[in-house]
Order: structure tokens, then sequence, then C-alpha cells
């Protein structure tokens, strides 16, 4: 998190004013692009990513020095072909990845934010990367894609910003939060708040940070991201060192170690507070709730959808896609599905799935054609 | 670009008039609303429940959902299409009855052709071979067939009599898929058929 490696950000000096009603002054938002903006700046696709991710979509993270999250579709010659689209990826609002968030400095103050940051939502989220388009001089975006809560970032542009885009593909998502997922939510941050550390959000002076709740916050989500059948798959009943139970508390098996790996490298790279702030903003996402109910939110819509889903995703299942298909053939959209078989559950989106790739591909080349660029 | 079009889809092509609105249920690679965009400037859209023909569909840029017709048709809103085409489907739904009466309701009129289970070479594979019958639009063998509700001309002609659904065209097609006049022994001598049906009491 407090790196060294220039980011590349965007100050906005207008005050941005949020659905809670309070406003933030001078706000960050830290990007990242890929390829070059054509000179009608008809090529740029807006990538948003999901809970956990950062801007850092292709190429090498250069915090992490691991592969960017997205890495797999998008760069020279892959799927999103960074060759020919201008790629745009930012931190969201609330983020801990040097775009505004409860780890910021708060101008006022001069302190950390902690939980004096307002509570923010995924439409402010996307209210902060259209400034960060407009800024960079694109009047409509090619597409916007993501996942998960990317995907709900992708569907609020498409409703919020529907002139703004001309694609839109939303993946392994929702038009809303259901109550399974907001109780995994919840007991993330129970835990997080639970660690003494956390000590109400005001632990950045301390120089130690709430890393057993943070930590059990992402095992107990990782598990929402995976399918049972995966899991037995990769893991089954193992034994992670020896052939014999250890009988005490130790890491027997290797789903135990799998997952104490995972939440020990989250929590190097992630800050809780952060974690509680993105966790709400997902939970208050719903469209149903705008304007009328689903249908009318999409009414009159020019955007190209594209939605996919994946059969073994129980955390954002395919009818909760289909629902919002329905909606959008009641308002005569343009309208593309496609349901992938999979048992590696919701993070298929992120993992090497050929009919994925190969459909959304060929949907990008299809759209590519119809306008111009 | 005619040369991918099926004959028999090639002759209800010609039954569309231009910039229609269009959905095709059981799309299959979108050859027919390819080409129906790009010589009718029809606005399309599809319904195809294999992913590999969704994905061919999206590839030509066609705005095509995975789905099952016999359940995914109750969720389109009444009159919301010009033109709603079931082609050598319907023999394969498992509520064929439902699915006419959907298409009819979501489309001002429904165009759905199939192969004709009285015709005279099908009615002799069972009377002399005594076998089921198989030809070129029913290649598959009785253990494997998808075709489940196979019905004869009349058959469909008694169904929408009897449901008050109007015949506004019919037409038969041979094996080599020439339009023949239909007749009193269409029955018989049609190889696959198309009719053009609606609803009655249309305002």
């Amino acid at each position: 998190m407090k790196s060294l490696i220039p980011i590349d950000k965007l100050q906005i000096k207008n005050p941005i004013k949020l659905d809670s009603g309070e406003y933030i002054d001078s706000c960050e938002v830290a990007f990242k692009t890929y390829g070059t903006l054509n000179k009608k700046k008809t090529n740029a696709i807006l990538v948003c990513h999901a809970l956990s991710g950062d801007q850092f979509c292709s190429e090498v993270n250069p915090l992490t020095k691991k592969q960017g999250w997205w890495n797999i579709l998008i760069g020279p010659g892959k799927v999103i072909d960074t060759n020919f689209f201008f790629v745009i990826c930012s931190n969201v609002l609330g983020g801990c990845m040097g775009s505004t968030g409860p780890s910021s400095i708060n101008p006022q103050t001069k302190t950390n934010y902690g939980l004096k940051f307002p509570v923010i939502t995924i439409s402010d989220m996307v209210k902060v990367q259209e400034k960060l388009v407009s800024a960079l001089g694109i009047k409509k975006l090619f597409a916007v894609i993501g996942g998960s809560m990317g995907g709900m970032q992708t569907l609020e542009w498409a409703t919020k910003f529907s002139n703004k885009v001309n694609v839109a593909i939303p993946i392994a998502t929702s038009y809303r939060h259901s109550a399974q997922n907001i109780a995994f939510h919840e007991i993330g941050r129970q835990a997080i708040m639970a660690d003494p550390v956390w000590n109400k959000g005001n632990y950045y002076k301390t120089r130690k940070e709430p890393k057993g709740g943070l930590s059990v916050a992402r095992m107990i989500a990782h598990i929402t991201y995976l399918s049972e059948r995966a899991l037995q798959r990769k893991f089954g009943r193992n034994l992670q060192n020896s052939d014999f139970f250890s009988f005490n508390f130790d890491t027997d098996f290797q789903i135990e170690s799998y997952l104490k790996h995972q939440g020990t490298s989250f929590v190097e790279r992630f800050d809780a507070n952060s974690y509680l702030y993105i966790t709400k903003a997902m939970d208050y996402f719903d469209l149903s709730v705008k304007k009328g109910g689903l249908s009318k939110v999409f009414k009159n819509s020019n955007v190209n959808f594209c939605f996919f889903s994946f059969t073994s995703d129980w955390l954002f299942p395919t009818s909760e896609t289909k629902t919002i298909i329905k909606s959008l053939n009641s308002s005569n959209s343009m309208v593309s599905f496609v349901e992938i078989k999979t048992d590696k559950g919701h993070d298929a989106f992120l993992l090497e799935e050929p009919e994925f790739h190969a459909t959304l591909k060929g949907f990008i080349q299809g759209q590519i054609g119809k306008h111009e660029i | 670009m005619r040369k991918n079009l099926r004959k028999d889809l090639f002759v209800i092509s010609k039954l569309i008039n231009n910039k229609e609105k269009i959905l095709d249920v059981g799309c299959g690679s979108g050859n027919l609303l390819d080409f129906l965009l790009k010589t009718k400037k029809a606005i399309c859209r599809g319904i195809e429940i294999s992913q590999s023909g969704v994905n061919d569909c999206v590839k030509k840029g066609l705005s095509v959902i995975q789905g099952d017709a016999n359940y995914d048709l109750d969720d389109y809103p009444d009159d919301a299409f010009s033109t709603v085409i079931l082609s050598q489907t319907i023999q394969a739904m498992i509520f064929p009855d439902k699915v006419i009466k959907n298409l009819i309701r979501i489309g001002r009129r429904a165009i759905i052709s199939f192969p004709n289970f009285g015709y005279w070479k099908v009615r002799k594979d069972l009377m002399l071979k005594g076998k089921m019958p198989k030809n070129d639009i029913l290649p598959y063998e009785w253990f494997d067939t998808p075709n489940i509700h196979l019905c004869s001309c009349k058959d469909f002609q008694i169904f929408c009599k009897n449901n008050n659904i109007i015949i506004e065209k019919f037409m038969c097609l041979s094996e080599k898929g020439i339009e023949m006049k239909t007749n009193y022994f269409s029955n018989l001598l049609a190889y696959q058929v198309i009719f053009c049906v609606s609803k009655k009491n249309k305002n």
C-alpha cells in the first residue's frame, strides 16, 4: 500500500457530492492505462475491478510483482487487445491503491480519514470514474466491462451514463446484493471490527493493522468465490504435511492451509477500513429500487449488452442475471446472454475459461463492426 | 451469403418485409438473422439453447440470449415483435402448444416451419418397412432423436382451428426445397411445411 512506485492519479478539484449527501473534497483517482487512445478517442474500454481488485488489470502489478488480475484477458493480442483498444482501469473510490479512501489523508484534518470517511455507493464510484474518463477527453466509451462488483459498476454506467457507453459487458454479477451476499459481507465486517487492533478504524498511527480480522474476512469471502465441487476437486480431504492428523489446532488439511494463505497474502495489500466501505457499497447496490423498477432503468437504452454467468457461481447465480435479461427484453434492449458451464464458481470470470473467452472475443469483434472506431 | 442459408430459411426470409422486428426462436448459428439484418435491415433478436450457437451469433454481432424456448418465452412482453420465427424446432419442444401460443402473443405473426410427418415417404417407412421414418430433416434414430412432438401438416391445421389461431399463409416445400403449390394432397406431398399464423381478434 505504502509504496514509492509512482502511480498515475487524477485530482478532482470540485467537491464530489455523494449519494449519502456528504461531499468529498479534492478526490484523487489512481488509474492505469494500457494501449493507445486513437485520434477520434473512440477505442477506449473501461475495465471495472471487483472488491479486492485494483487498477493493475494487465501486465505485471508493480506493487505485488504478480500478474495483473485480468492479465489473462487484457493485453496485446488478447481478448481485449491493447494493440487496438485503449484500456482504462481505475482504483475505486474508497479503495487503497491510490484512490481516495479511508486510509487517505483528510485535507481538512490532515490525518487519515478512518471512519470519518463518508459511506460510499457503487454509483459514487462510477461518478468518479466518469470524471476520469472525461478528463482523458473521451466522450463515449467503446465498452465498459467488469465482473462481480465490476459488473455492478458496469450496470451502473449503462443506466446512469447510457449515452456515454456503446457496449456494456457485465459478468458474474447482479442488479442487487441478495440477503445471503449481505450476510457473508456482514460476517467479514464483524471479523474486522472484532479485531482489537482495529480500534474503531483508528489504527493508521499505531503502525499495526487489524490483519487477523481482515484475513478472516478474506477467508470467508474466498469460500463464496469457489464452488463446493471445485473445493473437493482441488483439496478433498488431503492433508497438508503428513499422512497423520496432528491432534492439535495447527494446519492439518490442505484447504485450511490454502485459506490461511489467501488471508495472509490479502492483508499485505489491502486496507481493513477499505474492506468495510467497499463491501457496504456492494450491499447498498440495488438497481431495482431506482426510478420505477428494473424494467424502467433500461428503457430506451441504446447500449449493447452482453451478460455472462457461470453455472457453479452461487454468489451471483444465473437466475440473478436472468432477472436483468427479462427486464432488458421487456424494454426492447439489445442484449446477449451466455451461461458458461464450469465448476470453478464465481472466480471463473478471473480464470482460464476457453468458452467464456471465445464468446467474449467474438462479441467484441462483432461490436467493432457495429460502432465506428 | 445466401449459400449459407438452408432452403427453408430462404423461403422464410422472402416472407419478411424490410425493417421488420424479428425474434428467431432457436436461431442456431444466426444465419437467418444475419441474412435478414443485411438484406432486409431487420431489427433482429434471437434465443438459442446451445452455447456454441450463441457464441456464433454474438460473433456476428447479433443480440442473442442463451435460453430455452419452453420456458423463457414467458418473459417477453405482448406484441414485442412484428414476426417471430420458429424453424424446424417445434417438434423438439416439450410444450409445443404453450410455445405456439407464446409465439403469437409475442409477435404480431409467427412463422413456423417443420418436417411434415404426413409426407408419403414417411408413411411408407412405417407402412412398408415397419420402421421409424428417417430422412434428411429427420435424420435421427428412434433412441437419440430430439424430435419428441412430430406432427403432420393436418395435425397442425387442426391444432390451429381448435385454438382459434388464424393461418394467414401455408406453404409447402419439396424434398429439394422447392416451393410447391398447395392443394388437397399437400399433407401427402409436402416434405416440409411453413405456416404463418396469428392470434384471432387482433385490433
